[in-house]
C-alpha cells in the first residue's frame, strides 16, 4: 500500500496497530484494550482526513497507485461472463481503451472505459489511460453494436486526456471524439456513465456522453487538469492547488453545477482502502440505475438525454 | 559614399499620376512573410494578401460581408453574455477580463450568429471571433450556436459554421466542455432531418471546437493554411519529444490526412459553399 502525504497519519496508526496485533497473538499480554483503542483512533483519524479534503487532494486520490481501475471494477463485477472485444476494424487495437460484454444479474451490458497500468511496463502499454483516435472509433464500434442488439451501455472513465501525439493528429482525434460525442446523444441505448478516476477534458468526454454520469466520491472532472491551466494561465506549475479549486472539478462542485446527475459514495479512506466494498457499491449502482432507465422507450431516453445537455451553460440575456 | 544606398539608381519618377496611391497613413498590412498591401486593397480582395494569398485572420464582420449578399443580414441572439458562474479568479478575475475583451472588440462574447441571404437563398452562419478571448468558447459560444441551429432546423435553412477558435474557455472549465455536447446534440438533430450543415475551419481551430463542431461537418472545408488541431503543436511536441512535420496541422496537412473535404480560397467561399447547398439538395446550381 502506498500513502500519499495527507494520508501519513492513517500509516502511523495502521503499522501501529499491525504491531498491537502481532504483539497480542506472541505474547501472554492483553492488548485487545489497545487495539481497540487504536482502531477507534484510526477510524477517527480517517474521518478527519477525508471529510475536509481539499480539491487538489480529490485529485491525488484520483490518481492513487493503488486505486482500481477500469479492469479492476468489470473483472470484480462481471466475473468470468466477461468477453473482451478488440479493435477499431480500421487501424489498431487501442490498449489505453477497453471494452467487452458482461453480465450483473441477468443483465448484458456493454462495457467501454480508458484503462492505465499498475507499473512501469503496464503503464507505457496502456499508454497511461491516454486512447488515440483509434481508442475512440474502437468504442463507438461496441456502442453501435450494443445498440443493434439493444444492450445499454456502461463507460468507466478514467484518463489524463486524450494522446497528445503525432499520429493521434494525422488519424483524427479531434474528429472522433467529436463523433462519439455526437452519436452518443443520440444512442439508442441506456448509457450510464462513471467517473472513476480522473476525467479530463474531450479525452473523457469522448465517451462520457450518458443518460445518467455519476462521478465517484475522490474523482475529478473538468476541461482541463489543474497542472496544464496553471501553466497555461498562471504560466506557471507552481499554481496547481488554486487552479483545481478555481477548475470546481471534485464530484460535488460537479452537482452543483448540474453537469454531472449524482455522487457514488466511497468507503472511508477512499476506493484503493476496500476495493472489494468499492465494487459492490458500483455494482448496485449501475443496476439500480439502469432499472430506472429501462422503462423508458429509446425515443424518450434520446429526447431527455439531449434536452439534458441543452440545458447546460450559464448565460444572461 | 556613405549615403550611395540612397542614390536613385533609375531616373526620374517613372508611375504616371493617376496610377499613384492615394493612402491615408497607417492602413498597411504586412503579411507574415513581408508583402504589404494597402488596407483597401485587401478589403476588396476579401482579406487576402494578393502577393503570397496569405489569408489575413478577419472577424465575423468579414465573413458575413463576404457571403451574405450586401452585407445584408439579421443577427440572431445578439444580447446573450457570458456571467462568471464559477466567480473564476487566475492572474486576473474572469469577469474582467470579459469586461476588458468586450471594450476592446465591441463583440458581446466569441461567436455571432445571423440569417441572410447568400446568392439570393437564406443561410444561418454562426461565426467566431478569435479577437474575443482567443474566440475561446463557454457557455455563450455553445447557447448561440446551439440556437442558431435550432433556427435553422425550425426554417429548414441550410447552417454554415465558421470555426475560429483556440478551443474550449477554461474560465468557465466544465461548463464549457459541456458546450461540445450541447452543440452535438443539435447537430445530430439538424443530421436527422436532412438539412445540410458546412463547416469552414480557419485558423486556428484547435482543441475543443476540433472535438466537436467543426469536424462534423456534411462537409469539412478550410481555408488555405490554416491551423488545425485537437492538441495545440507545443502540446504535441512536449509529450512526444518528436520534431514535427513541417505542414503539420495545416489545411493541407488535413486534407492529405482525409479530415476535409477541400480547401477553399476566400474569394471563392461563397460560390462554393452555395454550390455545394444546390448539389446536395439536387436543385439547380445557381450562377456564379
Amino acid at each position: 500500500m502506498e500513502y500519499l502525504d495527507f494520508e501519513l497519519p492513517i500509516k502511523e496508526l495502521e503499522e501501529q496497530l499491525d504491531k498491537c496485533v502481532v504483539l497480542g497473538s506472541e505474547s501472554e499480554i492483553d492488548v485487545s484494550d489497545t487495539c481497540k483503542q487504536l482502531e477507534k483512533k484510526l477510524e477517527k483519524t480517517k474521518k478527519d482526513i477525508y471529510k475536509n479534503l481539499t480539491a487538489w487532494q480529490r485529485v491525488q486520490l484520483s490518481r492513487h497507485p493503488s486505486r482500481p481501475y477500469t479492469m479492476d471494477y468489470i473483472e470484480a463485477i462481471c466475473g468470468d461472463s466477461f468477453l473482451e472485444l478488440h479493435g477499431d476494424r480500421n487501424v489498431k487495437d487501442d490498449k489505453a481503451m477497453i471494452g467487452g460484454l458482461g453480465k450483473i444479474g441477468d443483465q448484458t451490458y456493454m462495457f467501454i472505459g480508458q484503462q492505465k497500468g499498475y507499473n512501469t511496463k503496464t503503464r507505457q502499454y496502456r499508454n497511461f489511460g491516454m486512447a488515440n483516435p483509434e481508442g475512440y472509433r474502437k468504442a463507438l464500434r461496441l456502442m453501435k453494436m450494443a445498440e443493434k442488439f439493444g444492450v445499454p451501455v456502461v463507460s468507466l472513465i478514467d484518463t489524463p486526456g486524450a494522446y497528445p501525439g503525432i499520429e493521434a493528429e494525422e488519424r483524427g482525434q479531434g474528429e472522433a471524439i467529436a463523433r462519439n460525442i455526437l452519436e452518443m446523444t443520440r444512442l439508442k441505448v441506456p448509457i450510464i456513465v462513471l467517473i472513476i478516476g480522473e476525467g479530463a477534458s474531450g479525452g473523457a468526454l469522448g465517451i462520457g456522453v450518458g443518460d445518467r454520469v455519476l462521478m465517484l466520491e475522490n474523482t475529478w472532472y473538468s476541461v482541463i487538469s489543474p497542472e496544464s491551466c496553471s501553466s497555461i494561465l498562471w504560466r506557471s506549475w507552481e499554481y496547481k492547488e488554486q487552479a483545481a479549486e478555481a477548475l470546481k472539478l471534485t464530484a460535488s462542485d460537479m452537482k452543483k453545477l448540474h453537469l454531472v446527475d449524482d455522487i457514488v459514495k466511497e468507503p472511508l479512506g477512499g476506493a484503493h482502502s476496500d476495493r472489494g466494498t468499492t465494487f459492490k457499491i458500483v455494482e448496485e449502482k449501475i443496476h439500480e440505475v439502469h432499472e430506472q432507465l429501462k422503462k423508458l422507450s429509446p425515443t424518450d431516453l434520446v429526447k431527455k438525454r439531449m434536452d439534458k445537455y441543452s440545458k447546460m451553460g450559464v448565460y444572461s440575456g | 559614399m556613405a549615403m550611395a544606398w540612397f542614390k536613385r539608381k533609375e531616373k526620374g519618377i517613372q508611375t504616371a499620376t493617376e496610377e499613384k496611391k492615394d493612402t491615408p497613413v497607417g492602413l498597411w498590412y504586412k503579411s507574415p512573410t513581408g508583402k504589404i498591401v494597402e488596407a483597401d486593397e485587401l478589403a476588396k480582395n476579401f482579406y487576402v494578401s494578393p502577393e503570397d494569398d496569405y489569408h489575413v485572420r478577419i472577424g465575423s464582420k468579414e465573413y458575413f460581408s463576404i457571403l451574405f449578399d450586401d452585407n445584408k443580414f439579421k443577427e440572431l441572439d445578439p444580447n446573450l453574455e457570458s456571467k462568471d458562474p464559477l466567480s473564476f479568479i487566475d492572474t486576473k478575475k474572469y469577469s474582467d477580463r470579459l469586461k476588458q475583451a468586450q471594450e476592446k472588440t465591441k463583440l458581446k462574447d466569441a461567436v455571432r450568429t445571423a440569417v441572410g441571404k447568400s446568392k439570393g437563398k437564406n443561410l444561418v452562419i454562426a461565426c467566431m471571433d478569435f479577437s474575443f478571448i482567443g474566440g475561446s468558447m463557454g457557455s455563450v459560444v455553445g447557447e448561440k450556436i446551439a440556437r442558431a441551429i435550432d433556427y435553422s432546423i425550425k426554417k429548414k435553412i441550410p447552417f454554415m459554421m465558421i470555426s475560429k477558435s483556440g478551443g474550449a474557455r477554461m474560465m468557465e472549465a466544465a461548463l464549457s466542455l459541456m458546450q461540445l455536447a450541447k452543440t452535438s446534440a443539435k447537430l445530430a438533430q439538424l443530421s436527422e432531418l436532412g438539412i445540410p450543415y458546412i463547416s469552414l475551419c480557419t485558423d486556428p481551430t484547435t482543441g475543443g471546437t476540433t472535438a466537436s463542431y467543426a469536424m462534423l461537418g456534411d462537409i469539412n472545408i478550410a481555408e488555405p493554411g490554416a491551423l488545425i488541431g485537437f492538441a495545440g503543436p507545443r502540446v504535441v511536441k512536449e509529450a512526444t519529444g518528436k520534431d514535427l512535420p513541417e505542414d503539420f496541422q495545416t489545411s493541407e496537412f488535413l486534407l492529405e490526412h482525409g479530415f476535409l473535404d477541400f480547401i477553399v480560397h476566400r474569394r471563392d467561399l461563397k460560390n462554393k459553399v452555395n454550390l455545394y447547398i444546390d448539389l446536395i439538395q439536387n436543385q439547380a446550381v445557381r450562377a456564379s
